[in-house]
């Protein structure tokens, strides 16, 4: 019976191990759920959007914030590829441009020129994980530049399917 | 003696628990392969970026992989060396690779084309064309096509090319 109880334990402790450790070689392995060690992610993980940092929203608190019948309703921005917005967004989100282009940068500047800059804006894009997007940061940073105070940036960890439609987040297609 | 045996089972038992728990999660993954398949693949008119007409059902009869990308796409292009390889490798054994990209518009992917020296056709895609195979929501999704023209395999996220070939192997071995 002791025999048998110090087996179980081997075998708990041995798994616990496992799963802690080898699926993280796996998801990095992937280019999901972890960044991986490139020069791109090690210059965003510097910057201030890097995971966990105070300039983000996780998707479940801006439904909620979308979904309450009180307080300030943010401006949300689509700062993604076009194609990509098309197919699914958040409803009320405007399309800007691509936040890597531009033209998309320019388009930021004039829509959001009028504005107080304590307005309470959520950017958002997703269309890829998230230490590979190369559209919130620049879109962030033109914000920040402008004057603005009250910004946050949507954190899609893979994309707007996993981690924003695929969970049954209110979404709507076209323009 | 006893405590060996003991022991040597019980690493086996936490591998076998480690192992049931990764095949049972690797679906649910993003980079994971899709169970949505043996489906017809949805057929599709375009134009390549040469203005030459591209369509599914011209390549019935072959293997085509099928990439949806875009060249702000970072994970996207650490693939597309393969695939050019994968081109070179397997074209007389049947294999077609198309790119579609959904970069909203074809400038950059001109010069990408060119970059990168792909060769096999790329065409923009469109939301209908995404729409078609499931919604395209996040970059890269790669299809295998089988020769009776079923999706053989999705893979959502960047893909293990070792997987990606083998299964690219057995379906170029099916007549």
């Amino acid at each position: 019976m002791k025999a048998l109880l110090r087996l179980c334990f081997v075998v708990v402790v041995l798994a616990t191990f496992a799963a802690m450790f080898v699926p993280a070689r796996h998801a990095l392995a992937n280019g999901f759920a972890g960044p991986r060690a490139t020069p791109q992610m090690q210059a965003q993980s510097a910057s201030e959007l890097a995971p966990g940092s105070a300039q983000l929203i996780n998707p479940e608190d801006l439904v909620k914030i979308l979904q309450s019948p009180t307080g300030e309703k943010p401006l949300v921005l689509n700062v993604g590829p076009h194609l990509l917005y098309m197919q699914a967004h958040i409803p009320g989100a405007e399309y800007i441009g691509a936040g890597s282009d531009s033209q998309g940068i320019e388009s930021l500047r004039r829509r959001v020129k009028p504005l107080p800059r304590k307005m309470f804006i959520v950017l958002y894009c997703g269309c890829c994980p998230w230490s590979h997007c190369p559209n919130v940061q620049p879109a962030y940073n033109e914000l920040h530049k402008e004057g603005f105070t009250n910004v946050k940036v949507l954190y899609i960890p893979n994309n707007l399917g996993a981690d924003w439609v695929y969970k049954g987040y209110p979404t709507i297609k076209g323009q | 003696m006893r405590k060996a045996v003991l022991i040597v089972v019980a690493i086996i038992l936490a591998v076998a628990i480690y192992e049931v728990g990764r095949r049972s999660s690797v679906h649910s993954k993003p980079g994971g392969r899709s169970s949505v398949v043996h489906s017809i693949a949805p057929d599709f008119s375009l134009q390549d970026l040469d203005g030459q007409p591209l369509q599914l059902a011209n390549y019935r009869g072959k293997v085509v992989l099928l990439d949806f990308w875009a060249t702000w796409c970072t994970p996207c292009l650490g693939e597309i060396p393969h695939f050019v390889a994968f081109q070179n490798q397997y074209r007389e054994q049947g294999l077609q690779v198309i790119g579609i990209s959904m970069d909203d518009g074809p400038k950059p992917v001109r010069e990408f084309y060119q970059q990168f020296k792909m060769n096999y056709p790329v065409a923009l895609g469109t939301e209908k064309l995404a729409q078609a195979y499931g919604g395209v929501l996040g970059l890269p999704v790669t299809f295998l096509i089988g020769r009776d023209g079923q999706v053989a395999a999705k893979y959502v996220g960047e893909v293990q090319m070792p997987v990606l070939e083998q299964e690219i192997k057995s379906l170029l071995q099916a007549k």
